[in-house]
């Protein structure tokens, strides 16, 4: 919104009509938009604090009851801590892939570059049950062949949730490496720096917000995936978002609501904490 | 601090050549500048110096110690960029510092030498800024700081004063200048400005399509230019084309031109404006007097020019001083211009290029 207040000249009063119109048309299609993508948000904090075990309107009244039930519930407890497990590993080793693969695809001139650019942003178009069905029979193959029981293991499952953050990792890291200026880094090496220390003190603070960017889209997407992990998953080993469905399919009550909102919470949280140090705002 | 020589240093992409057979010898604390227009060399020869192209053929010596084939970061050199490249995320003390800590030099005593540097180029109260809260004047003078705290063996500047407007331009062009002979340091600086090469530099080395084209102090470039191309380049020349045979020159347009020296074949002769005299009389005074007719006249305040028609082929350019009083000749009046038999002739073969 800030948008039409600073190409809107000054002269608010001396505006031709259409203008003002157009003004206030852009304001009403914003504020349509943002309650489109806040409302059901809105609606799943409130039914948290709900007291009636069947959410229904109106409220019989609030409680803080849910939150209990969903922190002393073990599943729930359980899966939290797998995919918070899942979603570290698979970013850490994402990265680990995606800053090389973007150094190469941004520096190097070689050919079937943008094919290898395109490869590895492609797990983000591919549906989520395509890819999980893929990698299902992929493991099965695997297991047979070799007998390794990659099947439904905690390895197996980070195979599959590395291919969710490479995309977001690599489409950032490359973005923020286009934009900077790698004279700074000729600057370093003639104070004296050799490569790895040029790339240490110069060129990775200057990237620094694209990689965290990357890692939180990553580890965000890794946490909140459903459709792969349904395949990937073992006996005793489930991920939160299938703690949820599985939940859901005996019971409706707002514990779910309390989950969910911890949920939205903790990466909230942890979204503003990472800006505070590395302006994300900037990159994405 | 110490001597620079290059020894036939080529660098070519394929079949272009960037730098071809380039051969210096910078003396310990000589200002060199590196003139020439965009695409002739010169970058690429300064970054041979600094490491960050490694020739195709030749040898760079620093101090006498062969350094062609050592990375950027073994060489000591201390390199201005054309857009200072100041680290954005450091302080201003920290960017000139970071030499300093590559270098392993404690951090008291490099506190105590970037404080040095700061106060040499007057910005010792504004360690504590990032790079961004500087005008482009601060950061230029900052990166001049971070290259020189360290003592490098040679300075190297490229195109430092391009991005500088054109007051602050010549102020920190007697900076730096005077800072450079005050430290003794010996420079290289590349730019395509003439002016700001003739205030600056001890010796100058005029560069076009890779080769170095003539080598000398100001003088020496502007009264003796090597060929052509120098003679357009430094200072402004008109030109006259012609056969020559013994000392004469004979223009297409029938002028017979006497000069200083003796060219077999085709040649060229560079006049300079202000050594053209212009009158309604023959010029007796000199040996070549031509009568023509004013094409154009350009009123610059206290010089001006005017453009004179001798031939169908044959134009030249006079510049007089605007005297108190003095008549301005207009366009289509019937002059007489002379000038004395100049050694600035050359072989028709080095046309290659026009200043």
């Amino acid at each position: 919104m800030s948008l039409a207040r600073s190409d809107a000249p000054a002269a608010g009063g001396l505006l031709p009509d259409r203008w003002r119109l157009g003004r206030w048309l852009f304001k009403g299609v914003a504020l349509v938009a943002f309650l489109y993508i806040l409302t059901p948000l809105i609606f799943i904090t409130w039914l948290s604090f709900y007291a009636q075990e069947i959410p229904s309107y109106p409220p019989e009244g609030y409680s803080l009851n849910w939150y209990g039930q969903a922190l002393n519930n073990e599943r729930f407890l359980k899966a939290f801590l797998l995919s918070a497990q899942l979603g570290v590993v698979a970013t850490l080793i994402g990265l680990a892939v995606a800053l090389p693969a973007s150094l190469g695809i941004v520096r190097l001139r070689f050919r079937g570059r943008g094919t290898v650019n395109n490869l590895l942003l492609m797990p983000l178009i591919v549906p989520g049950i395509v890819l999980g069905f893929a990698l299902y029979v992929f493991q099965v193959e695997i297991a047979i062949a070799t007998s390794w029981p990659i099947l439904g293991s905690f390895g197996g499952l980070v195979f599959g949730h590395v291919l969710l953050v490479i995309p977001w990792t690599v489409r950032l890291i490359t973005a923020s490496l286009v934009g900077f200026d790698r004279t700074l880094e000729e600057a370093a090496q003639n104070l004296g720096a050799n490569r790895f220390t040029t790339f240490r003190r110069v060129t990775m603070p200057a990237i620094l917000p694209g990689i965290v960017a990357g890692a939180l889209f990553g580890f965000v997407s890794s946490f909140g995936n459903l459709e792969m992990s349904l395949f990937l998953v073992g006996p005793g080993r489930t991920t939160l978002p299938i703690a949820i469905l599985q939940y859901l399919q005996w019971k409706i009550d707002p514990t779910i609501a309390a989950v969910s909102v911890l949920q939205i919470a903790i990466i909230a949280v942890a979204m503003l904490v990472t800006d505070r140090f590395v302006k994300i705002s900037r990159v994405v | 601090m110490a001597r620079l020589e290059l020894d036939g240093v080529s660098k070519h992409y394929g079949d272009f050549y960037a730098a071809r057979e380039v051969t210096l010898d910078v003396a310990e604390g000589e200002f060199l500048v590196l003139l020439g227009p965009s695409g002739c060399g010169k970058t690429t020869t300064l970054r041979a110096i600094a490491g960050f192209v490694e020739p195709s053929a030749g040898t760079v010596r620093i101090g006498g110690k062969d350094v062609t084939r050592l990375p950027p970061w073994k060489r000591n050199t201390g390199l201005v960029f054309q857009n200072y490249a100041l680290f954005p995320h450091l302080t201003v003390a920290q960017n000139v510092a970071f030499g300093l800590e590559m270098r392993k030099v404690s951090k008291a005593d490099a506190a105590t030498k970037v404080n040095e540097a700061l106060r040499l180029v007057r910005l010792d109260h504004l360690g504590d800024r990032l790079p961004r809260q500087l005008s482009g004047g601060q950061q230029q003078r900052v990166a001049l700081a971070r290259a020189l705290v360290f003592r490098p063996d040679v300075l190297l500047l490229d195109e430092p004063l391009s991005n500088l407007d054109a007051k602050l331009r010549n102020e920190v062009r007697v900076e730096i200048r005077s800072l450079q002979q005050r430290l003794g340091i010996t420079t290289v600086m590349v730019t395509h400005d003439q002016e700001e090469a003739l205030t600056m530099a001890d010796r100058l080395v005029v560069m076009s399509e890779g080769k170095v084209r003539q080598v000398g102090s100001q003088r020496d470039l502007y009264e003796r230019p090597a060929d052509r191309f120098v003679a357009g380049f430094v200072g402004r020349s008109s030109f006259l084309e012609g056969h020559m045979s013994g000392d004469t020159l004979t223009t297409p347009g029938g002028l017979a031109i006497k000069c200083a020296r003796k060219i077999a074949g085709e040649a060229v002769v560079a006049l300079r404006p202000e050594r053209v005299f212009v009158g309604t009389e023959p010029v007796t005074t000199a040996d070549n007097s031509f009568p023509g007719e004013v094409e154009f006249v350009s009123y610059m305040g206290g010089l001006i020019d005017i453009h004179v028609r001798l031939s169908e082929h044959d134009q030249v350019i006079a510049q007089v001083p605007n005297h108190d009083g003095s008549v301005l000749p207009a366009v289509g009046d019937r002059v007489h211009v002379g000038w004395a038999p100049t050694s600035a002739v050359f072989p028709a073969e080095h046309n290659g290029m026009d200043g």
